[in-house]
């Protein structure tokens, strides 16, 4: 079976800036992907360059056998991918509620479960429903940028640094919950970490990315076990 | 007293217009931040569709009554909303992501294409109208001056807050207006939702036309005279009430549009009429220098 999501030789840049360097990933249907990296390799480009900001200059990209290349970046969204960016970028003058609405009402998904499910996942959203996304805390902020990205009934998520200025507790909670929508859902998602420990245990395959080009692949557990990951990315010495 | 009352009424009646008008520059601001410079004359458009419309249909022989009324500002609506929408595609959209600058001056040269278009094509003169609302309403009697709304001013107030509560309705109640919001607050994740922002801000331009509309088939009725240059003037103005009610806010808007109104009534009433559009001026002057954010506006905060 092909790939979920392929992108192949992929090249991105900001003006002269490139950014990514002839990249080429695939996640299959009900993995958990996960992709490491340093602070400027180029992890939230990948994920942008997914959704055509910035284009990707060079190669392909193709979800569920389908070219999104060229896409508009609506298109895109609307085909069935889903993200969390980097900054989470809440609409800060919409309510809790709203923001939430915000991601079902484009692809015309009932929002009444994702709602359910966003105040299941997520109770604290529940309490601040009618309250400002602007005013909401960082970590309020992380868990509603999740939830509104679930609200489209994604088949493929992307979230950027999920754990982001997270307690433990709730980066602990937020994996789990991770988990348990790719366990009982089929939930595919591509997860962009700087906590590479605790993400290359959760996913099935993980990417090693460094100054916009993929250096290492493989399992989850066959990443943590090599010492290039373990000395850059762990912090293990 | 009766005498400041009476201006109250009319200054109230002529900032509802400008009103309308203000709301339309602060939308298209705050979704793509640029002053819409052509917004003044699709103004002027919507007032001479209005009037070609009521020209035809007294042509017709229907006589003007309240149904004659609604069908021009439908139809008007209408058309003009064609017209906002072309601009923004034809002069705007194609130099999104340029300079800054570049759809501003893309806009001054829009508002020229737009004064001599009508100039051409209606001819220079002033063209006036028949008055169509007709009748006055006494309310009060005070030390030999009479204070009175006009079924006119009447009609404009109720046209322009039924106008403006439908669109506040259409802005915070619809998925519609939510996106227009989401476009307005952080554009790129709005189409990362699945939002085609190109559409939300066509459809604001449509909107913003629609309401100048209104405004312009309320002048027509006012004043009943326009030319091809009547949205120059107004527009400075209901630029100036959306800078002072704080650009991008549209509560703002409205509130700045009936101080300017009221402030152009007072001005001329107790110190010169000559100078009337001076005193808009020195308000816009005055609110860029000292509280360039306005009234309602918040602090612009630099986005990371
Ligand atoms: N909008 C932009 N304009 C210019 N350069 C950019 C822009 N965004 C990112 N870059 C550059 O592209 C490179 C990759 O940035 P990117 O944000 O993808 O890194 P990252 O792996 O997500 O880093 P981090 O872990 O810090 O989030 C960096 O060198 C960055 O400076
Ligand atoms: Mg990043």
């Amino acid at each position: 079976m092909s790939p979920m999501l392929r992108m192949e030789g992929v090249t991105a840049a900001y003006g002269a800036v490139e950014a990514l360097k002839g990249v080429s990933v695939h996640v299959n249907a009900g993995e958990i992907v996960t992709l490491i990296g340093a602070n400027g390799a180029g992890k939230s480009t990948l994920l942008m360059t997914i959704f055509g900001a910035p284009r990707a200059r060079q190669g392909r990209i193709t979800f569920e056998g389908r070219d999104i290349t060229s896409l508009p970046m609506h298109e895109i969204a609307r085909a069935g991918i889903a993200q969390s960016p980097e900054g989470r970028r809440i609409f800060p003058r919409m309510t809790v509620r709203e923001n939430l609405l915000m991601g079902a009402q484009a692809l015309g998904v009932d929002p009444a479960p994702g709602l359910e499910q966003a105040f299941t996942l997520f109770p604290r959203l529940k309490e601040r429903e009618a309250q400002r996304g602007g005013t909401l805390s960082g970590g309020e902020q992380q868990m509603l940028a999740i939830a509104r990205a679930l609200m489209s009934k994604p088949r493929l998520l992307l979230l950027d640094e999920p754990s982001l200025g997270l307690a433990p507790l709730v980066v602990r909670q937020i994996f789990s919950a991770i988990r348990r929508l790719n366990a009982e859902t089929g939930l595919t998602v591509l997860l962009v970490e700087q906590n590479a420990n605790q993400a290359l245990r959760l996913a099935h395959r993980g990417y090693v990315l460094v100054t916009g080009r993929i250096t290492l692949e493989g399992t989850g557990a066959a990443l943590l076990a090599r010492p290039e990951v373990r000395d850059a990315y762990l912090g293990t010495h | 007293m009766a005498y400041a009352l009476q201006q109250l009424i009319n200054g109230v009646a002529l900032g509802m217009i400008y009103g309308l008008i203000a709301v339309g520059y602060t939308m298209v601001y705050g979704i793509i931040g640029m002053i819409n410079f052509a917004h003044g004359d699709i103004f002027m458009v919507g007032a001479f569709i209005s009037l070609i419309s009521f020209v035809l249909i007294s042509m017709g022989g229907w006589t003007a009554g309240p149904g004659a009324i609604l069908l021009v500002l439908l139809v008007s609506m209408a058309i003009t909303a064609l017209y906002g929408w072309s601009v923004e595609r034809v002069a705007y959209r194609p130099l999104r992501g340029s300079f800054r600058l570049a759809p501003l001056i893309s806009a001054i040269g829009m508002s020229i294409v737009l004064q001599n278009y009508v100039q051409v094509a209606q001819g220079a003169r002033v063209k006036p109208i028949e008055a169509i609302i007709t009748g006055n309403l006494e309310i009060w009697h005070g030390n030999g001056f009479a204070v009175s709304i006009s079924t006119m001013q009447a009609v404009i107030v109720v046209v322009t807050l039924a106008v403006l509560a439908i669109f506040t309705w259409l802005v915070t109640r619809t998925a519609l207006g939510r996106a227009m919001r989401a476009c307005e607050q952080d554009r790129k994740m709005a189409g990362l939702l699945g939002i085609d922002t190109d559409r939300t801000i066509s459809i604001t331009f449509v909107i913003g036309a629609a309401l100048a509309s209104v405004a312009g088939t309320m002048y027509l009725l006012r004043y009943g005279v326009i030319d091809f240059y009547i949205g120059f003037l107004a527009g400075v103005k209901a630029f100036t009430a959306a800078v002072l009610g704080g650009i991008g806010s549209l509560p703002g808007a409205v509130l700045g549009g009936l101080l300017i109104g009221l402030i152009e009534t007072f001005w001329s009433a107790y110190f010169s009429v000559e100078y009337k559009d001076v005193a808009t001026f020195a308000i816009l002057v005055i609110t860029l220098i000292f509280m360039p954010t306005g009234l309602l506006g918040r602090a612009e905060v630099e986005k990371v």
